[in-house]
């Protein structure tokens, strides 16, 4: 099934500039692993070489941190949201 | 506290305010707020403070002005480049309001100084641009129990949230490390619109102002994004996690680090 992944302004580049995009799975994990078939580079980008998220970003199932959940194993459905949020530092300079 | 009449006119939009009230608008004048950076997040937030008359304000930072600054730092101004920007803000802090005892830190934070600096201050509002700099903001707040009201920017896109000791999470239950500096662009790489720091500031300057009124519902969990090109706000839930290495059960970061300097994003 399809869901909608929220792309974050620095990983935009490998999206063809995209901010949304679709992706098939019925886990966190399937839909990392279609994400990258669709848009080669973007999960070693996300993941570390175990496949789990870096510890710098953190993946959000709607409204939840999926570390508080099932982690990548998370089950998604139809409808479902997901966003990558990285951590970000601007502000000052 | 007695107002004198002056103050009585200056805060008058305040004070019919119900949930404000004088006794509201006393808290205020008796505040300590620091604001790290007097940059694009902390000049919105600093202005809007000081007019809402914030008696104690803090401002801590080395840098001078510059002219790639005036697109957003609106404590500053042309006529004062090259000037030391904790000097340009009290200038124009103490123009608006002449209440704020305003308190200059001419220097970079260092595990060294940090804990003097904070000594004085409640709320300390994180403006910074670098990762090293919030970690230790964040550590420090967490092993002194002051509450951090966070903001960051990156070319359209903002976030901000309150980590309060305790009562919520800290920065590291949602990024444990920073990310290693190989992997970040620099700041001026990333660019910003200059407008987005004073939305996502002047919210850092909201939640402060809830705080120290005591109304509403802080953003303590919440993480508020802000997308300027969708014109779109979204908040998700924080957890405390219980494994933090600073704030969890068990914590393993028990003295603040002074991180190798590097700012911007994940690339």
């Amino acid at each position: 099934m399809a869901v909608k992944v929220r792309i974050p302004t620095p990983l935009m580049k490998l999206t063809n500039n995209q901010s949304e995009v679709s992706a098939e799975g019925s886990t966190i994990a399937d839909i990392l692993n279609n994400l990258e078939s669709q848009y080669s580079g973007i999960k070693e980008r996300i993941c570390d070489e175990s496949g789990a998220p870096r510890r710098f970003i953190n993946i959000y199932l709607n409204e939840e941190d999926i570390r508080f959940l099932d982690g990548e194993k998370t089950g998604v459905k139809e409808g479902d949201e997901i966003s990558i949020i990285p951590a970000i530092a601007g502000g000052a300079r | 506290m007695d107002f004198t009449d002056e103050q009585i006119e200056r805060y008058s939009r305040h004070i019919i305010l119900p949930e404000v009230g004088g006794i509201g608008q006393a808290k205020m004048l008796a505040a300590r707020v620091l604001l790290i950076g007097a940059g694009g997040l902390g000049s919105p937030a600093g202005y809007y403070l000081a007019a809402a008359g914030v008696g104690n304000i803090g401002i801590v930072d080395f840098d001078t002005v510059e002219l790639s600054n005036l697109q957003r730092q609106i404590l500053h101004s042309t006529e004062r480049l090259g000037q030391l920007k904790t000097e340009s803000a009290k200038k124009t802090i103490t123009a608006l309001n002449p209440d704020v005892n305003v308190q200059l830190f001419n220097e970079r934070l260092t595990s060294a100084n940090i804990l003097d600096i904070f000594a004085g201050y409640d709320y300390i509002l994180d403006g910074t641009d670098n990762f090293s700099t919030r970690y230790l903001i964040n550590d420090a707040c967490v092993m002194t129990g002051k509450t951090n009201i966070h903001g960051s920017i990156l070319r359209f896109e903002g976030q901000a949230t309150v980590f309060k000791a305790k009562a919520g999470p800290c920065y590291r239950c949602l990024y444990p490390e920073p990310p290693p500096p190989g992997m970040v662009p620099n700041c001026q790489e990333g660019g910003v619109l200059g407008v987005l720091a004073g939305i996502i500031g002047n919210i850092q300057a909201v939640e402060t102002l809830k705080m120290i009124v005591g109304i509403g519902e802080p953003l303590i969990g919440k993480l508020l994004l802000y997308d300027a090109l969708k014109t779109e706000f979204r908040k998700l839930n924080l957890k405390r996690d219980v494994n933090c290495p600073v704030c969890g059960d068990n914590p393993t970061i028990t003295e603040l680090i002074d991180y190798e300097e590097f700012c911007g994003v994940p690339e």
